[in-house]
């Protein structure tokens, strides 16, 4: 598709899904030198109309919870493949985690990953900053440097800050800053050795279990520790019942707490680990829960109890998938589906508006993460996502940017495809197919 | 077909293969044991966790069948030198092998390996899931005692929540139409398990009234390394098998151990040895028939009546 770089664009009849402004409805988007600009505008460069009939327009979709695997572990990402995955994905902005080798713990490693990004310039990569240093638990990291350095919030994601008094220090400290700790919440004891849920189906299958307690027992010492030191907490891939009690609990109080779920845990239940038996594909940390949870987990997703929707996108090579169910690799590769399994399950199940489960994937992210955007307004940077909220479409990793094709969706059938996304002005997916080489 | 688990199987399978087991028995009674019957054919025992009993049991019963058997040791192998499980198993599947008996210390790796192979894949015990040919034993025993299985009460005695024995005796027996009851602390107990023809019972006297058939449970020092018991000595004044427990069962009670045994933990000497109630070494030697009839199930043909 020829395309000039100075031509503006104009999307006629989109739907234009907002949740920055709260608004939802039909109109026309004018996009040139790189933001948005008043539709009524006559531009002096060449307009390339398109019409944007049926489809919808949503702004800076947001994904707060990627590994991009890069520094050191590039057999299962990079910030290619990532930066291509999440463009894929409809998204323009995304936060990675520090469980890298070595870990993000430094002010030059958060720079050397915006670097990366920007060389790109397929996606906004936030880093996140690891909270101890080499993410041992021991010493906190420089976290007002890393934050100077462009750090999003800190976190030791893949492990909890375990020590009841290094967690007090870090939220202790981050209530100096704008951004959050963000606990990955597992009582190491408690689940060790475990693989999947403890329940009926790991009794069954006779596999290891992980209780729902491994979790909710440290987001209650979390909440405990964000009310006694007014920290800003934020709870990863929450998936426990005694998680939002606690959730909960925080912001009847008024604490700085905040919560994000994955769409997997809203999507399947601990049945599937057993269905095609010991795939491995669902083995993710935290596990899969039982249907009573993830009906729970989606309600309070609906009412705003959990803020955000956040993939956890952790690809594995293939190797590290096919091992023994025990001895494989914890994690899903979710850039790719995780905008239409929430159409499906958001707006199918839950019945949730799409203002309203847009929101949890752009501007409440955009608030855990201290982030400011305007939404569709002229002068804002324009990052967007054109989707097809009716097309269905089979998963098919081998087909994926992304270089984990680890996904429990194989095959499954979904609702809502991305068509075109947008970052900084210019396309970086185009019918389905990412924009390469992409110069900011 | 394989052999994972013993729902694999049909209720009519089950019974057709413990009665032609009852054949086998009747031919390594035989002072020439040997039969031709699977000449030509190859087994491999591919045993990726220690084993002794059930080896030696699925090598004999191999060999007594007249088939060729492998042993294979998943430890000081090519394992060990860095190939995958899944390159092992296409090894094994370019030497033209007939079955492939296989035991691994992680859950589902059977299954897994059956997909992958064209030929017969046998459970020998897979982490803490299933041990078919254990639970088929098991039944054996039971039904050469009493005549049927159907109507009996069954108490499971220990570590349910790490034992494969366990699991693949529940499905077993609660087939066959007997009731199971699963005894022991409850730390050692998983969910799941329970159902119409299952209950749970933490106190042993209670569990074991009126049963007519006690499987004692291996316990494993670790149990009382990794917290979930204080002691092995406290674990047998409240869970240990002893000649006094054993009047609280029915008077003919029958009782049955997988092995190997700590003696005077799960389970007293005078138990192990009394003539009238215990059936361990039976347990053996119908493992051995057992193992044969399945071989000859799975690759010596459909339909045979030995």
């Amino acid at each position: 598709m020829s395309q000039d770089a100075t031509d503006w664009i104009r999307l006629e009849g989109v739907r234009v899904i907002d949740p920055f402004r709260g608004q939802d409805q039909e109109g026309d988007v004018l996009v040139g030198d790189g933001t948005f600009q008043e539709p009524t505008l006559s531009p002096r460069s060449r307009v390339r109309t398109m019409s944007g009939r049926g489809l919808w327009l949503v702004p800076r979709l947001t994904d707060m919870h990627v590994h991009f695997r890069a520094p050191g572990q590039e057999w299962k990402e990079d910030f290619q493949s990532g930066s291509m995955a999440a463009a894929h994905g409809g998204f323009s902005v995304v936060a990675t985690m520090a469980n890298t080798d070595p870990v993000v713990d430094s002010v030059s490693l958060i720079q050397w990953q915006k670097a990366e990004a920007q060389a790109l310039g397929l996606v906004e990569v936030v880093p996140i900053g690891a909270v101890t240093k080499g993410l041992g638990g021991e010493e906190l990291a420089e976290l007002w440097t890393m934050e100077q350095g462009g750090a999003g919030g800190f976190s030791d994601d893949g492990r909890p800050v375990a020590s009841s008094a290094l967690m007090r220090a870090a939220l202790s400290y981050s209530s100096t800053m704008r951004h959050p700790i963000i606990q990955h919440a597992e009582d190491l004891e408690l689940s060790h050795l475990g693989v999947m849920h403890e329940g009926d189906v790991s009794g069954r299958l006779g596999l290891t279990g992980i209780p729902l307690e491994a979790e909710s027992a440290m987001v209650w010492r979390d909440v405990q520790l964000a009310a006694l030191t007014n920290g800003r907490l934020h709870i990863a891939h929450i998936s426990s019942l005694g998680a939002l009690e606690a959730l909960a609990w925080a912001k009847s109080r008024g604490l700085k707490v905040t919560a994000e779920v994955a769409p997997h845990h809203l999507f399947f239940t601990d049945a599937r680990v057993d269905s095609p038996a010991y795939d491995t594909a669902t083995k993710v940390n935290p596990p899969l829960r039982p249907d009573n949870v993830r009906q729970a987990l989606l309600a309070a997703l609906k009412t705003g109890l959990i803020d955000a929707v956040a993939s956890d996108h952790a690809p594995h090579h293939a190797d590290e998938k096919d091992r023994p169910y025990a001895q494989a690799a914890f994690g899903i590769s979710g850039l790719e589906t995780s905008l239409a399994a929430m159409i499906t399950i958001g707006l199918g199940e839950a019945e949730m508006t799409p203002l309203a489960l847009f929101e949890r994937m752009t501007r409440a992210p955009h608030r855990i993460l201290g982030m400011d955007y305007g939404g569709v307004v002229a002068g804002a940077r324009a990052d967007f996502a054109l989707i097809d909220p009716k097309a269905r479409w089979r998963v098919e990793p081998a087909g994926w940017y992304s270089k984990g094709k680890n996904s429990p969706w194989m095959g499954t059938e979904l609702t809502g495809r991305v068509i075109s996304t947008m970052y900084g002005g210019h396309w970086t997916l185009q019918e389905g197919e990412v924009v390469r080489c992409v110069q900011l | 077909m394989d052999l994972i688990s013993l729902n694999d199987w049909s209720d009519d399978d089950l019974i057709a293969l413990l009665d032609l087991a009852s054949a086998m028995k009747a031919v390594i009674r035989r002072p020439i044991k040997k039969v031709p019957t699977l000449r030509g054919k190859a087994v491999a025992n591919v045993f990726f966790e220690a084993s002794t009993r059930t080896r030696n049991s699925f090598e004999l019963a191999g060999k007594y069948l007249g088939a060729d058997v492998i042993n294979f040791q998943g430890s000081g192998s090519s394992i060990e030198k860095g190939e995958t499980l899944w390159d092992t198993v296409r090894t094994l599947q370019a030497m033209r092998l007939d079955a492939v008996v296989v035991r691994h210390g992680a859950s589902g790796v059977p299954q897994v390996m059956a997909e992958h192979l064209e030929v017969p894949v046998i459970n020998a015990g897979d982490g803490t899931h299933h041990h078919p040919t254990q639970g088929l034993l098991d039944v054996m025993t039971v039904r050469e005692r009493f005549g049927h299985v159907e109507g009996l009460t069954v108490a499971i005695v220990g570590d349910v929540l790490h034992s494969r024995v366990a699991r693949s005796d529940i499905e077993g027996f609660v087939r066959l139409g007997a009731k199971i009851r699963l005894v022991g602390p409850p730390s050692l107990m998983p969910s799941g398990l329970e159902s119409q023809h299952v209950a749970v019972y933490a106190d042993l006297k209670d569990g074991l009234a009126g049963v007519d058939v006690i499987q004692v449970l291996r316990i494993q020092k670790e149990r009382q390394q990794s917290g979930q018991i204080p002691s092995l000595r406290e674990y047998h004044d409240r869970w240990g098998l002893t000649q006094a427990a054993l009047h609280w069962a029915q008077p003919k009670v029958l009782v049955l151990h997988p092995g190997p045994q700590n003696r005077g933990v799960e389970i007293d000497s005078q138990v192990m040895e009394d003539p009238v109630h215990s059936a361990i070494l039976d347990q053996v030697e119908n493992g051995v028939a057992v193992r044969m009839a399945v071989l000859y199930r799975l690759i010596g043909g459909e339909g045979v009546s030995a």
